[in-house]
């Protein structure tokens, strides 16, 4: 460790690269200034340049999310810093490790209103798990570990760094130190679970007629995956994962049931709602799953294993809770389970049932073989022929609305980090910069964003990213012409009274629109046309395309929990439901 | 009867509004508030009383124990405490003022601080109840009031410590 004395800036960007950190996102102005010229001084921390801030704690967040490393982003005060709070928010409803660093003005201006100064303390508060505000240049270094650790550690979370301009002055110079360790007054995070409960936890499934394993996000964070796999592979009951757990267990794997809850299988639905034991897994019974939580699971014995205990016993009373790590307790179980045994014959009855739900009303995963006179291509064909001609091996990245709720339907996710949308906070604008993000962090891997006209148009701008930086990024944008989610309730609810869903004429012409940035795009409107174009999209290695799917306007997302009911109140298409 | 938490945290710039922020973002009501730093001036401690059911509660501490800013929490009420505020009220009728405190409100302590422009200043001690319901029996008398919020701790061998503290090693 050299003791050279440097200035605040070039402290900052040496913490980060000691921090392994080799890829920020960013955007400069003047409060951020001398942390960019520290940036141009070096060449083990690359900038990435995005054209909004909000583009680039998603891109950072997409990083994060595909790697299980921290992202990070940084931005200038004033209007820098609140652009990034939509990027922040979504990170922190998802539990994303990002860093955020965000210029000041000079302390002593904080607080009279100065050129460019907003409270970013107070405007990220709520949405941060914690932040920090640079009170001297010395402890950046220290500022920066704490603000890694904390991000990254139990349940993890977006920490944002406020830097007055002042601590990065290129004329104030001190000795640079990185911290090998940190002392934090009473930060717990948890290890394994109670032996006690692991061994009730396996008892309760031996007492079972009807289980099931429900895991979310935290289970991917927790990079506990396999653990969830083998465990289920031993025990033998249905599995479901929510919406932020996609890929956790194998969607192409016979024991996976679809996943569960708003938009959820029919046969997952059933199956929580029949079932007499739930086994919890780093998902938190959030209103999405649940729907009415008075009605939720009435049968069931429940176990819930979470990093945070503030997770338990919030929504959901729970029977057993296992406070500890996903993958240590998943470790813990798969070892009790090995050493007594499990006959899984036990849950024969229940797969019969399983399987009666799956018959009657399961997804239907080969519509690219139904034809129609019109030749007119539905939105579940588009994600069908993507999953078919990426093998199901490519990184998805979503926007909100039907066509996310499509992809999360039919993009049988094998694998873990590979499903990658804004599930807490519905941010539409997430497809494109996380994909970014993905694409940096993996760039000989597929990356396509499953996105809906309306909201490619949230962030649009970062065509010009991918531009500047090579991205070949495929854009799959199912077109109806409308906020399809918006239409949908409006059909459901509103008596078809569609409020402000339309653009009229005013959609751009999205192939001129991808070449002007000198990107390629391809326009399919007919259903024989539909694989072919995804191929020749996949074939250009080293272009971004932007394939515009003109899909049935008219489509709506089912299953469908209905509002206030159980989970097993569901419409099943249009004119069928099952209550 | 209203819960008592209390809490240690770090005496820093915005700890403070990090746990107040937590009740006004989840939607907890606090129904008083006392915070001053400890014998370790690095450490702040708040004694907070709410009327939230008992889950709510539990959801609280939970939360509250989760920011980085909070190193201790107590649930005051689980084990054996005392509680009891201060109130400073200004009248100019004080022996009307004293003789219904002696008359109906033994329990709460109570001495003369100042008699300037024949306003008189008197402190009050006592549990939160009593102090309450004597304001309301003086509400006509009172030309101000002003109270600490409880403050609480718990007895004996139960006691709000820190933890040791956490070494991180890479
Ligand atoms: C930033 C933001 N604003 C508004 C919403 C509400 N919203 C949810 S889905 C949706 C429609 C999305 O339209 P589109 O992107 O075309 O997707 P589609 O549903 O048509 O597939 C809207 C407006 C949101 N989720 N995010
Ligand atoms: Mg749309």
């Amino acid at each position: 460790m050299s003791n050279e004395e440097i200035n605040g800036g070039d402290a900052l960007i040496r913490a980060l690269a000691d921090e392994n950190i080799d890829l920020i996102f960013g955007y400069p102005g003047g409060a951020a200034l001398h942390i960019y010229d520290a940036i141009y001084k070096q060449n083990k921390v690359q900038h990435i340049l995005v054209r909004h801030e909000q583009a680039a704690v998603h891109a950072a967040d997409g990083y994060a999310r595909a790697t299980g490393k921290p992202g990070v982003a940084l931005v200038t005060s004033g209007p820098g810093a609140t652009n990034a709070i939509t990027g922040i928010a979504t990170a922190y409803m998802d539990s994303i490790p990002v860093v955020v660093i965000s210029g000041q003005v000079a302390s002593h201006l904080i607080g009279s209103d100065a050129f460019q100064e907003t409270d970013m303390m107070g405007i990220s508060r709520p949405i941060v798990k914690h932040s920090f505000l640079v009170q001297s240049a010395e402890e950046i270094p220290v500022v920066i570990k704490k603000a890694f650790h904390i991000a990254t550690s139990g349940r993890p979370g977006p920490v944002v760094i406020d830097v007055p301009k002042n601590m990065t002055d290129p004329n104030y110079k001190f000795e640079y130190k990185y911290p090998k360790d940190l002392v934090m007054r009473s930060f717990p995070i948890l290890g394994k679970g109670d032996d006690e409960k692991i061994a009730a936890a396996i008892e309760l499934f031996r007492s079972a007629k009807k289980p099931v394993i429900y895991s979310g996000g935290g289970t991917i964070q927790a990079d506990a995956s396999k653990e969830l796999t083998e465990f289920s592979k031993l025990i033998g009951c249905p599995v479901t994962n929510t919406l932020m757990g996609l890929g956790a267990f194998p969607g192409n794997d016979d024991q996976f049931v679809g996943m569960l809850g708003m938009h959820g299988t029919y046969e997952a639905n059933m199956v929580m709602s029949e079932a007499d034991l739930i086994f919890n897994v780093g998902a938190r019974f959030d209103d999405r799953i649940t729907n009415n939580p008075s009605k939720f699971g009435l049968a069931a014995k429940k176990i819930h294993i979470d990093s945070d205990p503030s997770s338990i016993d919030k929504i959901i009373g729970v029977d057993l809770a296992i406070e500890g790590d996903a993958k240590l307790v998943m470790q813990q179980l798969i070892e009790q389970v090995k050493v007594s045994g499990f006959d899984q014959a036990i849950y024969k009855d229940w797969w019969s049932k399983v399987e009666t739900w799956r018959e009657a009303h399961g997804l239907n995963h080969d519509m690219l073989k139904l034809k129609n006179e019109k030749d007119i291509i539905l939105p579940q064909q588009v994600i069908q022929s993507l999953y078919q001609i990426t093998k199901g091996n490519a990184y998805v990245t979503s926007d909100v609305g039907q066509h996310q709720m499509f992809a999360a339907q039919y993009y049988k996710f094998k694998d873990p980090r590979k499903w990658i949308n804004s599930g807490g906070l519905g941010t539409m604008g997430f497809g494109l910069p996380s994909a970014m993000g993905v694409k940096f962090a993996f760039p000989d891997a597929e990356v396509a964003c499953v996105t809906g006209e309306g909201s490619i148009q949230m962030c649009i701008q970062e065509l010009s990213t991918c531009g500047q930086y090579g991205l070949p990024i495929k854009i799959i944008n199912l077109n109806n012409r409308a906020l399809g989610m918006v239409k949908q309730w409006q059909d459901m609810q509103y008596g078809g009274r569609y409020s402000s869903i339309s653009y009229e004429d005013s959609l751009p012409d999205f192939v001129k629109l991808a070449e002007s940035f000198g990107h390629v795009g391809i326009k399919v409107e007919k259903l024989s046309d539909l694989n072919d174009a995804m191929k020749e999209s996949f074939a250009m290695k080293d272009k971004l395309v932007f394939l515009d799917v003109l899909v049935d306007p008219d489509e709506h997302v089912y299953p469908m929990l209905e509002a206030g009911g159980s989970m097993s109140e569901m419409r099943l298409s249009k004119d069928k439901k099952t209550f | 009867m209203a819960s008592q938490i209390s809490l240690l945290m770090e005496n820093q710039p915005g700890a403070l509004s990090r746990v107040i922020g937590l009740f006004s973002q989840r939607g907890y009501n606090i129904d008083s508030l006392s915070v001053a730093p400890t014998q370790d001036p690095t450490l702040s401690r708040l004694t907070m009383t709410t009327s939230e059911s008992n889950e709510v509660i539990q959801q609280i501490l939970k939360q509250l124990y989760k920011l980085i800013d909070v190193v201790m929490v107590q649930d005051l009420k689980a084990s054996e405490s005392i509680s009891l505020e201060m109130a400073l009220i200004k009248v100019s009728n004080k022996s009307e003022v004293i003789s219904k405190i002696e008359k109906n409100y033994s329990s709460l302590e109570f001495n003369e601080l100042d008699n300037k422009d024949e306003k008189t200043i008197l402190r009050l001690i006592g549990d939160t109840d009593n102090l309450e319901s004597l304001l309301v029996e003086l509400e006509d008398d009172l030309i101000e009031v002003t109270r600490t919020g409880a403050l609480g701790m718990t007895l004996g061998n139960v006691s709000l410590e820190t933890e040791e503290e956490t070494k991180v090693i890479y």
